[in-house]
């Protein structure tokens, strides 16, 4: 009998597996089924089946081999996976000031090592760029629960004023900052007004629309934002007002190494760059961490978790989300800036709807309302597709698999506890722990 | 105290509130009482402002709270444990009572957090736990501690006793009882009546969206139509 229904169990998983490799064909043979060439200016195409082949087999012994297991090995395997993530999760959570205080100082003495160099560096500040996104995207998904998809439009907003402001009124970055900052944070109260009613799904179809209205009026406004062309030439910042990053001086300001009386090096720009994003980003964490313990912090936190409790309690929902709004959208708009004076070129190109989902996925696989969380997934997400370039066409394949195994692996984001933002004196020994 | 005045709210077209008239003096535990859909808890919502009357006025301490906020309300001196607890689950039992306080100066906390600490000493074994760890009862007794926390004239209940054994709603009536003691105006929605009315001064039995009963608690509780509606079959 039970020999019996073993045999029935392995028919019907092969058949499982037989349909997985099915698919797995059909989805193959469009996609990696050919290759195509570039002759002469027409594209050709020439078949590789056997690639489609090894498409359907590898899916079919994997997914046979996973069924099975599963009924094995594998239960007790997830488990051990699960339980070797938790306590990954707990040490990090125990020695949180040590480690922040290790990447910190990793972070400050990165510049000055034998591993700087002009490519280290770019991708140093690209992903300082999205750490600092992240977070200002925390504060309105992770904290006050308000799922965002169109953030990047923040994002562009911070860009095109320091830009426009700069090249039409020639005011130096350090002015335009804060003024990219308010521009935006008023384009978050101009988003928050018609959102405010809505929750979930709807708030994101909103936000989603918001995104690109704003990058389609950037591309047709022709004479104010260059349309396609975008803006070219966008000035770069002085140090601090005093000095300029060039060799010799220029607009009565002497050259940087001058200043510092050390040796020229085309490095001292971009080792500028990393610091002045690492600031702003570090800023716009410190900000977080304060906020959470005030009242309007709270109130998002509150916001996120039960919305009508909140009204119970006398808050005032409508603030407490334009706040949020606004808030959020000042961080975009000053790595928006920064992002402009770093380029020297923006176009609508750099705020397409794959940014806002990139800072997203960020937030959520740094599990939502995690500072350090976001610095890791910063880090897996934007350095990820980079350190695999060698896979080609394969990479984004690779990339997308890696964020599936990652969310298997830990459903809730990497680091899924939520912090207390207060204790009780003398009470830090009790509690739960999770 | 607190006055209705042939108060109405709709919703959309449906009628919830018919008029009702209800009246809590200060020092007293008012219940209203009623079936399921009779408009106990719009009650509560219009004096909290979300519906608000589509005709006649509530007053709180003289001044009209009609067509005020709902924020405006409760920084007024109206504070509220609303029904289904709706405590904060993510948060810590001491950040739930910080929510509470979150419209009260801050300097009163620490004495605040004292006195409802005291009434409620399963929240203090508990203070650093998550409020989705706790217990339904000891839930509600957060929900009740939070509202306290806000420094209400006027507290409103709504179920307090939704979903707890018996054992735990006495109790939770216990502690309505003694925070009356100390001075608290109370004003308690329930469907559990014979608690409600053996606890109540006075009460109120809404049926249908309007008032059809008054009198004190034992008036009520004595009333063979109410005996007959709502405490029949072995309560």
């Amino acid at each position: 009998m039970s020999v019996n229904n073993q045999k029935n169990d392995m028919l019907a998983l092969l058949k499982d597996a037989g349909i997985a490799g099915l698919i797995a064909a059909a989805l193959a043979l469009p996609l990696a089924g050919f290759k195509t060439f570039d002759v002469n200016g027409t594209l050709t195409a020439e078949p590789r089946f056997h690639w489609v082949l090894v498409a359907a087999i590898v899916t079919f012994v994997g997914r046979f081999t996973i069924s099975i297991g599963q009924r094995t090995f594998f239960s007790s395997f997830s488990k051990a996976a699960g339980s070797s993530a938790g306590s990954i999760g707990a040490f990090i959570k125990k020695n949180q000031t040590t480690l922040a205080i290790l990447l910190l100082t990793a972070a400050i003495i990165f510049p000055f090592s034998p591993m700087a160099n002009r490519h280290s560096l770019d991708l140093a500040v690209y992903v300082l760029i999205y750490v600092m996104l992240g977070w200002g995207l925390n504060i309105v998904v992770g904290l006050a629960g308000l799922l965002d998809l169109g953030y990047v439009a923040f994002y562009a907003v911070g860009a095109y004023s320091y830009a426009l402001l700069a090249t039409n009124f020639d005011l130096s970055f350090w002015i335009c900052l804060p003024m990219a900052g308010i521009f935006a944070a008023s384009f978050g109260v101009i988003l928050g007004f018609p959102v405010l009613r809505l929750r979930g799904d709807y708030l994101a179809i909103v936000t989603l629309g918001f995104g690109e209205i704003i990058r389609v009026v950037l591309l047709n406004w022709y004479s104010l934002t260059g349309g396609p062309d975008g803006i070219s030439s966008i000035p770069k910042p002085t140090f601090f007002g005093m000095a300029v990053f060039s060799r010799n001086a220029q607009d009565g300001l002497p050259p940087f190494h001058e200043l510092m009386n050390i040796e020229y090096s085309t490095l001292n720009k971009f080792i500028f760059y990393y610091f002045l994003i690492l600031i702003l980003a570090l800023v716009t964490n410190f900000f977080t961490l304060r906020i959470r313990k005030l009242p309007v912090g709270r109130a998002w936190e509150a916001l996120r978790e039960d919305e009508i409790a909140c009204r119970s309690l006398g808050i005032n929902p409508t603030n407490t989300k334009l706040t949020a709004f606004a808030i959020g959208a000042m961080f975009a708009g000053f790595a928006g800036s920064f992002f402009a004076t770093r380029q020297g070129f923006i176009s609508p190109e750099s705020f397409t709807f794959i940014e806002s989902a990139i800072i997203l996925a960020i937030v959520v696989l740094g599990g939502m309302g995690s500072q350090v969380g976001v610095v890791i997934a910063a880090i897996v997400l934007v350095l990820g597709p980079e350190l695999i370039r060698e896979l080609q066409e394969f990479r984004m394949l690779a990339f997308g698999g890696a964020m599936v195994l990652i969310m298997v692996w830990r459903p809730r984001g990497l680091l899924a506890f939520r912090e207390p933002t207060l204790k009780l004196d003398g009470q830090d020994k009790k509690g739960d722990g999770t | 105290m607190l006055k209705f005045d042939g108060v109405h709210t709709h919703y959309g077209n449906i009628e919830a509130l018919k008029g009702i008239d209800i009246k809590i003096n200060q020092g007293e535990i008012v219940t209203l009482i009623g079936a399921n859909g009779a408009g106990k808890t719009t009650t509560l919502m219009t004096l909290m402002g979300i519906p608000q009357a589509s005709k006649g006025t509530v007053t709180f301490e003289g001044e009209d709270i009609t067509h005020k906020a709902t924020d405006k309300i409760v920084s007024n001196g109206i504070a509220v444990s609303p029904e289904g607890r709706r405590i904060f689950p993510r948060m810590t039992v001491y950040e739930n009572l910080q929510m509470g306080a979150i419209t009260t100066k801050p300097e009163y906390f620490d004495a605040d957090l004292k006195k409802v600490l005291g009434l409620f000493p399963r929240l203090e074994e508990r203070i650093d736990q998550r409020g989705g760890t706790l217990s339904g009862g000891e839930q509600q007794m957060l929900a009740i501690g939070r509202a306290l926390m806000a420094r209400p004239r006027l507290l409103l209940m709504d179920e307090p006793s939704l979903g707890l054994a018996p054992l735990v709603v006495r109790q939770i009536f216990e502690i309505i009882k003694e925070i009356n003691e100390q001075g608290m105006t109370v004003f308690l929605v329930e469907q559990n009546a014979f608690h409600a009315l053996k606890l109540a001064h006075r009460g109120y039995v809404l049926v249908n969206g309007e008032v059809t009963m008054s009198g004190t608690g034992e008036e009520l509780l004595a009333s063979s139509e109410v005996r007959a509606a709502y405490l029949e079959g072995g309560h």
